[in-house]
């Protein structure tokens, strides 16, 4: 079993390796304009977005729309700590210093945001359904409007009650070739999570959650659990879109940013992190590959939506995984390796450590 | 003398001023197998569910090799050593046949979440050990060659017997069937039989068995329990109880009852 994944992980990375080659080889030829740069980056922090969303929305089932909030919390963290950094003049310069403040900066933002996952998930969490629906997006909203009154983020005060100004100063220095691996890690974590016992706690539970408890889950911990960690990628998506993007109003984080983002899992398909993945970037490209036709372009977005939803309810790709490796199987003509092949070579190595030792 | 897998003293539950189960006592020892039955709306089930934590007993308690179970959640019920099946299969329906059962081993993964991140060795060594151990348990129910399947897409039968395998992977001492045999057809039935009898022979375990198939209860029941409107009428072995005047009463209707009626058909 190790084997065999060992081997699918090398050839992913190999194509992620071809990938990132292509995009350095597009990017230092001058190929890809400044404007195509940009479009990149949102589709990064949008597939760390739709992937973390999916943890929730997809594999868990439960419609959570606080996800923008998350974000939010995890933008402010991070550009808060790279200006306190830039200002005691810790880790600045061009290169690796301004990476490695962008990456712990972000990491804290995620760590923030997963606090937070944990506080609002503990009470949330006891509702399902709709009503989980509706108390999330409260949640994010107070979110939003707590950061848009704290006076060290811009705001006025609480006492104002008005709108400040945005958090202004930001170091632009989330680097696109750093953000692609960003992203790459991030969904490689949430892949392995998703693949392990606690993902498949959280799948039976969206499944079944008497039978979960009834198997002898704690389903509170691992609706939690679930919870706690897509908030943490999502603070993640927030520290990278704080460097990339200079200035942040807390209007941004609504909860149309976050509907945007369930909006992407349902596309993809809920219980498919690949499926997530296509969707990010489908949906963040299309209104910009649509811009000549100006007005029209929402429009198109929306009929795309309305064709797949019609068409493929369960979305692209449904719960299914996209996977070079079963791709480059078929290609070759090889069959996909079965249960009784994996159990075969359990045995097979088993006989040969017995062979050892009898000698 | 040894404490008994469970034993349960003067449990009873009121929904509002509804008695659903009242003084309900009951002994299982080591490998014994117990039917507990009763006519429709008895309140079976609500002894199961207060056996597994589902609902919390207002009146008495009971009790787990001597632990006192009272006022665990059903989950804490399950670690303890309690595990059901249910009326109505539940399965994790989406999933593999074998994922089902390495969900329910999930106490015996000893791997913590950073492993599971970045696949540590621990990661590969637990899940590939839970994997044998759930294909052994398959192996019992011959429903190793289905391992792949999704759950839902089993044949009635082996989705009751999955249901079973995925109790026995929690590890418990005492399992409680809910009408296992609801459904099935006398193959199955049959099958399910000697399925059971596997069982309580590979894991001596304890079972309280719900169910309405009259010659599956008289075959493979040690001691039999009957309930009727919460209240335990009888108890003993299954030729007493056969000829028990209120099982009898209870199930085809005591002659008051029939009283009941030829008054109506007299007012009409």
């Amino acid at each position: 079993m190790k084997k065999l994944s060992m081997k699918s992980t090398i050839i992913n990375f190999v194509v992620l390796f071809i990938v990132f080659g292509i995009l350095i080889v597009l990017c230092e030829t001058g190929i890809l304009s400044n404007y195509i740069k940009g479009i990149l980056m949102v589709c990064c922090i949008s597939i760390i977005m739709a992937c973390s969303q999916n943890i929730t929305v997809g594999y868990l089932g439960q419609i959570a729309l606080g996800g923008a909030g998350f974000m939010g919390i995890g933008a402010y963290t991070a550009a808060m700590i790279t200006k306190a950094m830039a200002s005691a003049n810790i880790l600045v310069g061009d290169g690796a210093p301004d990476t490695l403040r962008f990456l712990i900066a972000t990491l804290a933002g995620g760590i923030l945001a997963a606090i937070f996952g944990v506080l609002v998930g503990i009470p949330a969490l006891r509702l399902r359904g709709d009503y989980l629906a509706i108390i999330t997006l409260g949640f994010g909203e107070i979110i939003r409007v707590v950061i848009q009154n704290l006076k060290f983020l811009g705001g006025k005060g609480f006492s104002e009650g008005s709108a400040g100004q945005a958090l202004v100063g930001i170091n632009r220095i989330a680097n696109l070739y750093v953000v692609f691996w960003v992203m790459v890690v991030s969904v490689a974590l949430m892949f392995t999570f998703i693949r392990s016992k606690y993902g498949r706690a959280i799948i039976a539970i969206r499944n079944d959650d008497i039978a979960a408890s009834a198997s002898g889950l704690n389903v509170t911990f691992y609706k939690v659990l679930a919870f706690t960690v897509s908030s943490f990628f999502a603070g993640i998506a927030g520290g990278v879109f704080a460097h990339y993007i200079g200035s942040l109003s807390a209007a941004s984080f609504g909860w149309l940013k976050s509907t945007e983002y369930v909006i992407m899992v349902v596309f993809g398909g809920m219980g498919s992190l690949t499926g997530s993945v296509i969707a990010a970037i489908s949906l963040s490209a299309l209104p910009e590959a649509l811009r000549e036709f100006s007005n029209y372009r929402m429009l198109a977005y929306s009929v795309a939506l309305i064709i797949v939803m019609v068409y493929k309810p369960t979305g692209l790709l449904g719960t299914y995984e996209i996977s070079v490796t079963r791709l480059l199987n078929r290609i070759m003509g090889k069959k996909e390796p079965s249960l009784h092949a994996i159990k075969a070579e359990v045995e097979a190595s088993k006989a040969s450590e017995e062979d050892k030792e009898v000698q | 003398m040894n404490t008994p897998v469970l034993e349960a003293k003067h449990l009873g539950i009121a929904f509002g001023g509804l008695k659903a189960v009242d003084d309900f006592n009951i002994t299982i020892n080591e490998g014994e197998l117990v039917g507990l039955i009763g006519p429709n709306g008895a309140g079976k089930t609500t002894v199961f569910n207060l056996l597994t934590g589902v609902y919390q007993p207002t009146e008495g308690a009971f009790f787990l090799n001597g632990d006192k179970m009272n006022g665990k959640k059903m989950h804490e019920v399950v670690r303890a050593g309690i595990a059901r099946t249910f009326q109505n299969i539940r399965l994790f329906k989406s999933m593999t046949v074998l994922e089902n059962v390495m969900v329910a081993f999930e106490m015996n993964y000893k791997y913590k979440l950073a492993d599971a991140f970045f696949r540590a060795p621990r990661y590969w060594k637990d899940e590939e050990e839970i994997k044998e151990k759930a294909i052994d348990l398959l192996r019992i129910f011959n429903l190793e060659s289905k391992a792949d399947y999704i759950a839902n897409n089993l044949p009635y039968g082996q989705q009751r017997k999955l249901e079973i395998a995925r109790a026995l992977a929690t590890g418990m001492k005492l399992l409680l069937l809910d009408e296992p045999a609801a459904g099935m057809n006398p193959t199955e039935t049959a099958e399910l039989l000697s399925c059971i009898n596997v069982i309580r022979e590979r894991f001596g375990i304890a079972i309280l068995l719900i169910e309405h198939d009259m010659s599956l209860v008289m075959k493979i029941c040690e001691r039999i329990v009957v309930i009727d409107y919460g209240v335990t009428i009888a108890r003993g072995l299954p030729k007493e109880i056969a000829e028990n005047p209120k099982v009898i009463a209870a199930y085809l209707g005591a002659d008051d009852e029939m009283d009941v009626e030829d008054d109506t058909k007299e007012g009409a």
